[in-house]
Order: structure tokens, then C-alpha cells, then sequence
């Protein structure tokens, strides 16, 4: 899938993970929430989380994007320099160094991942001026760039987010948590709430940019359909535990687990 | 009140207010949070502030700083507004000498203590000198990150990259950083403050300045503080660096070209003139030409 890019580096790459996850558990109560999790998650590779409302999808996102602690289990990151990291045992300043450099977390609702307050160029410009960088034609350059690569005319950019469609706050969130140059992206159904054919642009325009920046992403999502054109990896979930993984192609089209049968049984065919 | 008017502590004479108002375990409260405040440049302590006899945001906070500070020999001017002879200046001015017996003055070199809306004296302070600042919000975050718990957070990682999206705004929209008065500053390298609504024009004089400053914010129950000679860098961008405001005309009354000016419209015509806002500096430099 990466053919363009140097064998070489691609190895080095993709030697070792990018993300460790052991034993991560988090309870709300008897099988709610999410326990025993483990998993490794690649450079470069997307890994789908599926399952019914209430099995503990948005719960392991959260618990691995470092916003609410686990009850057991650990979450480790191997950054840029090669460092492995401990989520939980880190500082929370390191953790949120994280979150706005090497990380980017996209919102169900733009509402929630944007500044609805200020322009969409400063939206953008918000991670680069946090990370230092104080000259206001660069931000600018930026921001004109960004809404460029997600489909924005950019002669929006001093437009309040308010102002655009839900499929716009979409991608504006998405090119405000790339502008850092992220390894690792979770998103927690980015296609919800979006109709059909909007559904279709932002996907399209998501897998483009997930191959050509060779993100790590983990997506969380109810809708197979957007697992299978994303995901290379799937994990399905069910009342807290993961039930079935394996290649994207291979659960959704040889599922074993009862549920998973269920799941992809139901897809309404039209 | 005639009997309290030219008295010392009123515990002593068994008055009916003691010595400037607030009594003397509130006072030492007060300044314990002023201790920790100078002892953590630009950064903001909580502390349990009283009900003054006058509305919030009529300077409150600045009372109960001054009300703490204030001896029996110090010497107080009030200004609102750079002037000694507006409504807030002159009663609370009148307050404290009458709650505390202080001598009070309008000339800013003979006061020891300047309790101040608005504005930073232009006659140049010196190190025997403390400015009080009436602060009406302390939190400098607030209007981009309305969490208190977030902005406490962000200011205890100081994560201030959001200080420059405000910024940024003014710019995008405006051209240039349109911010003019309460524009904010980095104390010492590390706290991000809220200058209270003082022109950015004054912001240059909080730099290394040889007193004390105190700021107090008596709704949000806040104190915060610059010590004397402490470094206060205005944000800004390298493209857009922080400049203060400039007019073309200098004082009506006394020449001033280097004063901050205050517009007046002096006839139903629309006639404009410029005068100093600091009234007593423009006084000091018409007595100067006079001789």
C-alpha cells in the first residue's frame, strides 16, 4: 500500500510499534467499560474498534488517549526519538505535550474538538502556537495550506467554524489535529452524524491523507462500512471485552465469533 | 465619623472601625496571600475577600490590598483613570483617610502608597513606593478557555500557547494586535498575567520597575503581584511586535508629547483636544514651564 515510499525506511518503521497496550482495563460496573485489552499498534497502520452501543468502544479510546486513568493495565508510547513512554505514569504535562504534538484526537462532534469562538486559520494555527511558534505569516501559511489539504476554500480562514457545515467543522477539526505532524490519530466516530454523501467525501479524504502521512490511527465506529474502507486491523467488542480480531478483510468477511456474525449480518444490503 | 478622623488604630482608641476598615485578622490574611503572591511573581492566590462598603468593580480588591498595607505614616494617593479628582478616587481616597487617619496626597513622588484604576503614573515610581492595582478579572485565559479548572491547569503547565490565538485573532481580523489595554504580559518567565485594565501604553513601566506592585481582584477573591525590578515581557508575535500607542498631538494643557492622552470633545461642534490622563504629571510639568 505504501509503494511510493522507500523500502528501506518503511522497515525501520515498521519494526517495532508505535503502541503497546496491556491488560488495560477500565469497569463502571460488572463487564461495563472495557478489561483485558491488549494489543500493538503499527506505524502507518489503522486499526478499526467495532461493536454495539455500550460495549466500551469510546471508554478504550478514552483510557488510550490518556484522558481518564485505567483501573489496571498500562498504555506505552514509543515517540519520535525512540523513547518508549508510559501514559500513566507520566506527567500530565508530558501527556498533554503528547496529545498536541504527536498525537491528534478527532471528535465525534467538531463542537467538541474545535474553538467555535475564534476563526478557522486560528483553529489550525492553535497546535503550532502552542508548540512556540510566534510568527503570524507562518501560522498563516499554515492555516491557508491546511484548509487547502481538507478541502476548505481557504478564503475561508478568518471565518468562525460556526459558520461552516457539519461536514466542513469535520474536516476543519481534522486538519487542526494534523497541522502538529501527528504519528498517532484516535477518532471516535468522525463520520457520525454526517449524511451519506458527505460520509463519502470525508472518507475519502481521510484514507488519502492516513496513506499519504503514514498516520497510525485508531477509529472508533459503529458503521462497518467506514471500518472496511479505513480499517487494516478490526477489534470487536461486546459487553467490555474484545471478542474477535484479525485482518479487516477476514473478520468482516470469515467472522468467527458469534457476535461478529450477528454484526455483519445485520448490514442493511440495498 | 468625626471622632475616628484624625485617629491611629482604632484599637487603640476604641473607635468603631478599626484601623482602616477591615479588622486586624482579616488584614494579616490578606497579607499572607500578598507574601505568597511576591514570593510567585504574576501568580494568582486565592483569598477570602470581604464586603466593602462600595459596589464590586468600583475597586474592591485594590481597597482591601491598600486596607492591608496601609500604616499609620504611609501616604496615599488615588487615582482613577490617571486622574486624582474623579468620583472613585476622591471617596476612596476620603475613606481611607478618614477609616485610617492617613495623610493622602495628589502628587505621585510624596506618596508612599498608590492605589490605582486604569492607569500606571507617568512620573517614574520609585523603590520606596507601592502600586495597588483594582483588578476587575484576574484570568488572563478566561475569554478563550472559559474553565477555571482548565485555565489553573494550563497555567501550572504553563501551556500559554492559547494567549497567542487571541492574538492571532486580532490580527487576522484586524490587521494588527488590536488589543489596547489590559494586554497580556509574562512575569518573570513563567506566569502569564493580566496587567488589570491599564492601557498597553503603561505596560513598558511594569518592566524591572522599582515598586512594588500589588493587584487585587475583590469579585474573583483573587491577589497577585510584581516584585520590585521583575522582568514583564508583553506577548506578541515576531512579525507583529508589541508596540504602544502614539498620538500626533501632544497635551492641550501642558505639551506633553511622551503622556498618555485622553480625547475630549470640548464644544457641541466636535472640537477635539488631547490632554494627559495623569493629572497630577500634567500639573507637576505646568508648574515646571510656569517657573
Amino acid at each position: 500500500m505504501n509503494a511510493a515510499q522507500p523500502l528501506s525506511q518503511a522497515h525501520v518503521e515498521v519494526d517495532a510499534p508505535l503502541l503497546q497496550v496491556s491488560g488495560l482495563t477500565r469497569l463502571y460496573g460488572p463487564d461495563t467499560g472495557c478489561q483485558d485489552v491488549s494489543f500493538e499498534l503499527y506505524p502507518g497502520e489503522v486499526l478499526g474498534i467495532v461493536g454495539e452501543s455500550g460495549s466500551g468502544k469510546s471508554t478504550l479510546l478514552g483510557l488510550l488517549s490518556g484522558r481518564c486513568p485505567p483501573d489496571r493495565g498500562s498504555v506505552a508510547y514509543r515517540d519520535h526519538h525512540g523513547q518508549w513512554l508510559d501514559l500513566y505514569s507520566a506527567s500530565e504535562a508530558e501527556r498533554r505535550t503528547l496529545l498536541r504534538t504527536e498525537w491528534g484526537f478527532v471528535e465525534q462532534h467538531a463542537r467538541d474538538g474545535l474553538r467555535m469562538g475564534v476563526s478557522a486559520g486560528a483553529n489550525i494555527g492553535e497546535r503550532l502556537m502552542a508548540q512556540g511558534v510566534r510568527h503570524y505569516g507562518r501560522l498563516r501559511e499554515a492555516g491557508l495550506e491546511w484548509l487547502r489539504q481538507v478541502e476548505i476554500d481557504p478564503a475561508r480562514i478568518d471565518d468562525v467554524p460556526s459558520t461552516f457545515s457539519g461536514g466542513m467543522q469535520q474536516r476543519l477539526q481534522i486538519a487542526r489535529n494534523l497541522v502538529s505532524g501527528p504519528r498517532l490519530v484516535f477518532m471516535d466516530e468522525p463520520t457520525g452524524g454526517l449524511d451519506v454523501s458527505v460520509q463519502a467525501r470525508l472518507l475519502d479524504l481521510l484514507r488519502g491523507l492516513v496513506r499519504e502521512l503514514n498516520l497510525a490511527v485508531v477509529i472508533v465506529t459503529h458503521d462497518l462500512a467506514v471500518a472496511r474502507l479505513l480499517a487494516d486491523r478490526l477489534m470487536v467488542m461486546r459487553r467490555s471485552r474484545v471478542v474477535e480480531t484479525g485482518l479487516t478483510d477476514q473478520v468482516l468477511d470469515d467472522p468467527q465469533h458469534a457476535y461478529t456474525q450477528l454484526l455483519v449480518s445485520s448490514v442493511l444490503q440495498p | 465619623m468625626t471622632a475616628l478622623h484624625s485617629q491611629a488604630p482604632a484599637g487603640e482608641t476604641g473607635g468603631e472601625y478599626a484601623f482602616a476598615y477591615l479588622d486586624e485578622q482579616t488584614k494579616r490574611m490578606i497579607r499572607r496571600g500578598l507574601l505568597k503572591a511576591v514570593a510567585i511573581p504574576g501568580y494568582q492566590v486565592p483569598f477570602g475577600g470581604r464586603e466593602m462598603p462600595l459596589p464590586y468593580g468600583w475597586g474592591t480588591g485594590g481597597m482591601q490590598v491598600t486596607a492591608a498595607i496601609l500604616g499609620g505614616d504611609d501616604v496615599l494617593k488615588v487615582i482613577d483613570q490617571g486622574a486624582d479628582d474623579t468620583t472613585n478616587a476622591v471617596s476612596i481616597r476620603r475613606f481611607f483617610s478618614r477609616t485610617a487617619g492617613v495623610a493622602t496626597t495628589t502628587r505621585t513622588p510624596e506618596a508612599t502608597v498608590i492605589q490605582t484604576r486604569h492607569r500606571v503614573p507617568e512620573t517614574p515610581l520609585s523603590n520606596d513606593q507601592i502600586l495597588v492595582f483594582q483588578v476587575p478579572i484576574p484570568e488572563p485565559l478566561r475569554f478563550i478557555e472559559p474553565a477555571e479548572t482548565e485555565t489553573r491547569t494550563m497555567h501550572a503547565l504553563r501551556d500559554y500557547g492559547i494567549m497567542h490565538v487571541k492574538l492571532y485573532e486580532d490580527i487576522a481580523t484586524f490587521g494588527h494586535i488590536a488589543t489596547a489595554y489590559a494586554y497580556p504580559v509574562t512575569v518573570d518567565d513563567r506566569y502569564v498575567m493580566d496587567p488589570s485594565p491599564i492601557p498597553k501604553f503603561d505596560n513598558p513601566k511594569l518592566d524591572m520597575n522599582p515598586a512594588l506592585m500589588l493587584f487585587g481582584a475583590g469579585r474573583e477573591k483573587r491577589l497577585y503581584a510584581v516584585p520590585p525590578y521583575t522582568r514583564v515581557v508583553s506577548l506578541d508575535f515576531e512579525d507583529h511586535p508589541f508596540a504602544v500607542q502614539r498620538w500626533t498631538e501632544c497635551c492641550a494643557v501642558c505639551g506633553s508629547r511622551d503622556s498618555f492622552l485622553d480625547e475630549l470633545i470640548v464644544d457641541d461642534a466636535g472640537t477635539k483636544r488631547f490632554v494627559c490622563s495623569d493629572t497630577d504629571y500634567c500639573r507637576q510639568r505646568q508648574q515646571e514651564t510656569g517657573q
